[in-house]
């Protein structure tokens, strides 16, 4: 069977939704981290707002909780002057017995612009975008804000818009991953990003339980000692260490993670001098990271959350255009 | 395509007698808190020769992307570039500065830029051009050469800018 | 009703005939091949002069979805799959719900389906009260009420005691046991092969170990008990030399694939498309490649459907909430000739993987062949035929095939069930 048809993109080849980074093309790429630059600009004004998607309605579909990723959605629309409604949709509710798809039915009856959708089964927004194909509404527009462990795209683009800011470009540059990249969307994103923008060495760096099996398939090499990982990397990003994850099943302790792989001072002096750190956030102190390297000049942390309001106003103007 | 321009539009015109002409008659209604702001491209360029001409600071830059009224049927400019009008726009005197002036549109976006700025003692407007055709009630202080008659629907009146900084107007017809 | 099958081209792998020759049906037997018996008047014909006359297809895995689930599919709409599909014996495995643990429960079905009559149904029991895996089932009674054989469907037995008394009880009375090797825990919560696909999208992976593992467990078992085995619908090519070299050690063992596995592989996923979502999982194309080289050498004894109808509803969901399993007794046949076409496979030695091969893991006399004077159930298809796979060709209640769309070689014109012509189709 060939390879379908991209769903995130149209006929024409343009942005429909943002589904994944993985093939996603280069010049797509590129011009949403340039589109991001003015929007950074406007959030340093007073007003911060445009009035550029005036009377678009947005909807927040979080089937999964995370306040903080909804809530920087929750910015950039009102930014752009949408009008955006959040929905929480806790699996209760789906256990109540209305479908994924009738939610979405009924939400294209409220003429829905766009769909900014956070769900904890991989592949939830192709589901829905397919199920918009089918039903003819390619006036809506998706945004996938988490999906299981697939995808996380606003936040691999918001990385690649701190790496691009700090380092000056892509194609010079050796990356490290350290962490759970089994279970993270937010890696595969970064991989797919990195890898399209032509890093030429991406390195994942964690214990075996961690990483995917047969992990090179992703293109990226595989380094259990993080000592040897970090070594003349550029930039170092940290994934977040999911509690569930950390007691007994795929982790003996907390304490030992971070004793062997969590970034200290220490560990990441082997890294270059002007390495940078980046972590998605929320942090997990004393876990996966040490205080002292969190709070260092050396962390892009915070700057990491700014970017991503002005790179999620790049990206819902985009599509809504 | 062989409509004729008006008569007496030449296919290239001489931006740099324009710019001069233009700059004369803003000299003498200068104040001291005169700020010059190009809208993006061709203002940014006729602004920044104006400013040099007027002896005046960096002008502003504004980009009206994100404030078109027309994102449906056009969508985002590729790469909109960040605006800064320059300084502190609260009551200053500000000459927005364009290339062409045609429907008025692009300058009803560019006073809505402004403004979420600050709020600015008066606004005037600076252009090389008025090729006409309004369909706002938005008129220029200064303009160095008002067509009598419009130009035909296809044609566009572009400023361009050389390797050495000279500006061009051009007539694609 | 006397019926004579003119001028088509007769394969029945069991005889080893392939040469076009006349079949001759009288009081729902073989009457004849080739010459008319002396007193037999035709009083139908059927002209099957470009065709393939074959035995009705024996296919070892379709799920009816009754008792409990009729709002997926109901053994009428089912049975009007099979025979569009040239099917005549389907064997039911007991995942229905409640599942085939009681005889009445199997006698209920058996009588459903002789009055539906169309194909024969052949009953496999489940091995443990409930599938639950904890108590023996009463093997002795179920084969009474019709049961041919014993498994757990896809659900294993957790606890390797209970399968190891289970192989123990089977042997006691020679049933067959069949069994589809997954490891409990390295399935559970998986949906997708542990490899390319899997890391690049996110899914839960199942490893081909999960298959191994359980397969060596159950091979163990089953040599130290001398029970006779079945394994179903095998996916990776690491299984293959421990089927291999059981039976080298004299096991009878006999195994099949399913038709998924045959053509698909885990790139089939694209962006999540839940058709691909089976049990066992769509493994890498070394495997598939593997799978097929077997079942063209007769390592791999026969190919099935594994049908499994099942509702829009239940696939309109994220990939890992959507329920796993395809239809497929409709394109069993034309699945089987596309393996033949692509892989150059002699057209009697394909038949034969969906006809007399699995004929005899039901241990079946009576199905599978042409000989004389056995029951004539009949596949009569156009080998350059076409069968366009869409949600209004299919009969099958459920419309759950990765094919959707496609158009496949092949075409049943006639079913024939006892000399009864269930089935026809125009070209």
């Amino acid at each position: 069977m060939s390879t379908p048809h991209h769903p995130q993109l149209d006929r024409d080849g343009r942005l429909q939704h943002l589904l994944t980074l993985e093939g996603l093309p280069r010049e797509i790429l590129t011009s949403i981290l340039d589109n991001a630059a003015p929007f950074l600009a406007v959030a340093e004004r007073e007003i911060k707002k445009v009035p550029l998607l005036r009377g678009k309605s947005i909807f927040n579909l979080f089937f999964e909780n995370s306040t903080r990723t909804r809530t920087t959605f929750e910015i950039a629309a009102k930014r752009l002057s949408a009008d955006i409604v959040n929905l929480n949709i806790s699996t209760s509710s789906t256990a109540k017995g209305e479908s994924l798809l009738d939610t979405i039915d009924n939400l294209c009856a409220m003429h829905a612009d766009m769909f900014v959708v956070r769900h904890a089964s991989s592949g939830a927004p192709f589901l829905i975008a397919r199920h918009l194909a089918n039903i003819g509404r390619n006036d809506i527009h998706i945004v996938n804000a988490g999906d299981g462990r697939h995808a996380h795209p606003t936040q691999g683009l918001l990385d690649m818009y701190t790496i691009r800011h700090y380092k000056g470009g892509f194609e010079h540059l050796r990356v490290a991953i350290v962490g759970d990249i089994l279970h993270s969307r937010v890696a595969r994103s970064q991989i797919a990003a990195l890898t399209t923008l032509g890093v030429p060495e991406i390195r994942v760096i964690g214990p075996g339980t961690l990483l995917p099996h047969d992990c090179a398939r992703l293109g990226v090499r595989v380094y259990h000692d993080i000592r040897e990982g970090l070594r003349d990397v550029d930039v170092v990003m940290m994934l977040r260490l999911q509690n569930e994850r950390m007691n007994g099943a795929l982790l003996p302790t907390p304490q030992e993670f971070f004793k062997v792989w969590g970034l200290t001072a220490e560990k990441l002096a082997l890294a270059k001098p002007d390495a940078i750190v980046m972590h998605p956030g929320p942090l997990n102190r004393g876990v996966e990271i040490d205080s002292a390297v969190a709070d260092s000049p050396q962390a892009v942390i915070l700057p990491q959350v700014t970017f991503g309001i002005a790179v999620r106003m790049a990206v819902m103007s985009m599509l809504a255009a | 395509m062989n409509t004729p321009a008006a008569p007496e539009l030449p296919a290239t015109l001489d931006a740099a007698r324009l710019s001069q002409e233009l700059a004369a008659q803003i000299r003498p209604r200068l104040r001291p808190n005169t700020h010059l702001v190009g809208l993006y491209t061709g203002g940014v360029w006729l602004a920044e020769t104006l400013a040099e001409q007027l002896g005046l600071g960096a002008p502003g830059v504004l980009d009206i992307s994100f404030y078109r009224d027309d994102l449906n049927e056009r969508g985002l400019a590729l790469a909109p570039k960040p605006s800064a009008p320059g300084i502190d726009i609260n009551d200053a005197h500000i000459i927005l500065v364009d290339d062409i002036l045609q429907t008025g549109r692009t300058i009803r976006a560019a006073l809505n830029v402004l403004f979420d700025y600050g709020r600015p003692a008066c606004v005037e407007l600076a252009v090389l051009v008025d090729r006409g055709e309004r369909q706002l009630p938005i008129a220029a202080q200064y303009c160095a050469l008002t067509l009598s008659s419009p130009l035909p629907e296809h044609q566009r009146l572009k400023l361009e800018r050389g390797a050495a900084g000279e500006l061009q107007l051009r007539l694609e017809r | 009703m006397k019926l004579r099958i003119a001028h088509g081209r007769l394969i029945d792998p069991a005889n080893h005939i392939d040469r076009i020759a006349d079949v001759f049906i009288a009081d729902g037997l073989i009457a004849a091949i080739g010459d008319a018996p002396a007193d037999f008047t035709v009083e139908r014909e059927i002209d099957a002069t470009g065709l393939i006359v074959a035995p009705g297809l024996v296919d070892l895995c379709a799920r009816l979805r009754e008792p409990g689930n009729e709002y997926r599919a109901t053994l009428e709409s089912e049975m009007h799959a099979a025979m569009a599909g040239g099917v005549t014996s389907l064997a039911i495995p007991p995942d229905t719900d409640p599942p085939l643990d009681e005889p009445g429960l199997v006698e209920m079905l058996c009588h459903r389906a002789k009055k539906l009559n169309r194909a024969h149904i052949y009953p496999v029991g489940a091995l443990t009260v409930g599938l639950r895996g904890e108590r023996l089932s009463e093997m002795a009674e179920l084969t009474a009420a019709g049961c041919v054989a014993f498994s757990q469907a896809s659900r294993p037995i957790t606890n390797n005691a209970v399968l190891l008394r289970t192989l123990q009880y089977a042997s006691t009375f020679g049933f067959r046991v069949w069994c589809q090797p997954g490891d409990p825990y390295l399935t559970r919560d998986g949906v997708a092969h542990d490899g390319e696909v899997a890391a690049h999208l996110g899914l839960p992976p199942i490893a081909a170990a999960a298959e191994t593992i359980a397969l060596y467990t159950i091979l163990q078992l089953a040599e130290h008990t001398g029970a006779r085995l079945h394994i179903a619908h095998l996916s990776c090519a690491s299984s293959l030399p421990l089927i291999r070299e059981a039976r080298a050690r004299g096991m009878d063992v006999t195994c099949d694939i399913d038709i998924h596995h045959l053509h698909l592989d885990e790139s089939d996923i694209g962006y999540f498309d839940t058709h691909c979502h089976l049990a066992p999982p769509l493994r890498a194309r070394a495997d598939r490649d593997a799978l097929r080289a077997a079942l063209a050498a007769g390592e791999i004894d026969a190919l099935c459907s594994n049908h499994a109808p099942v509702n829009d509803e239940a696939k309109a969901l994220p990939f890992n909430e959507s329920e796993a399993g395809a239809i497929g007794l409709e394109l069993l046949l034309p699945l089987a000739l596309k393996w033949a076409r692509e892989d150059s496979i002699a057209l009697p030695e394909a038949l034969a993987r969906i006809t007399l091969a699995p004929a005899r893991i039901l241990d079946s006399q009576r199905a599978g062949h042409l000989s004389v004077g056995t029951r004539a159930d009949l596949c009569i298809f156009d080998a350059e035929g076409h069968t366009p796979v869409t949600r209004e060709t299919l009969t099958s209640n459920g419309k759950n095939t990765p094919f959707l769309g496609q158009t496949l070689p092949g075409k049943v014109r006639y079913t024939i069930v006892e000399g009864q012509i269930m089935y026809a189709s125009d070209a």
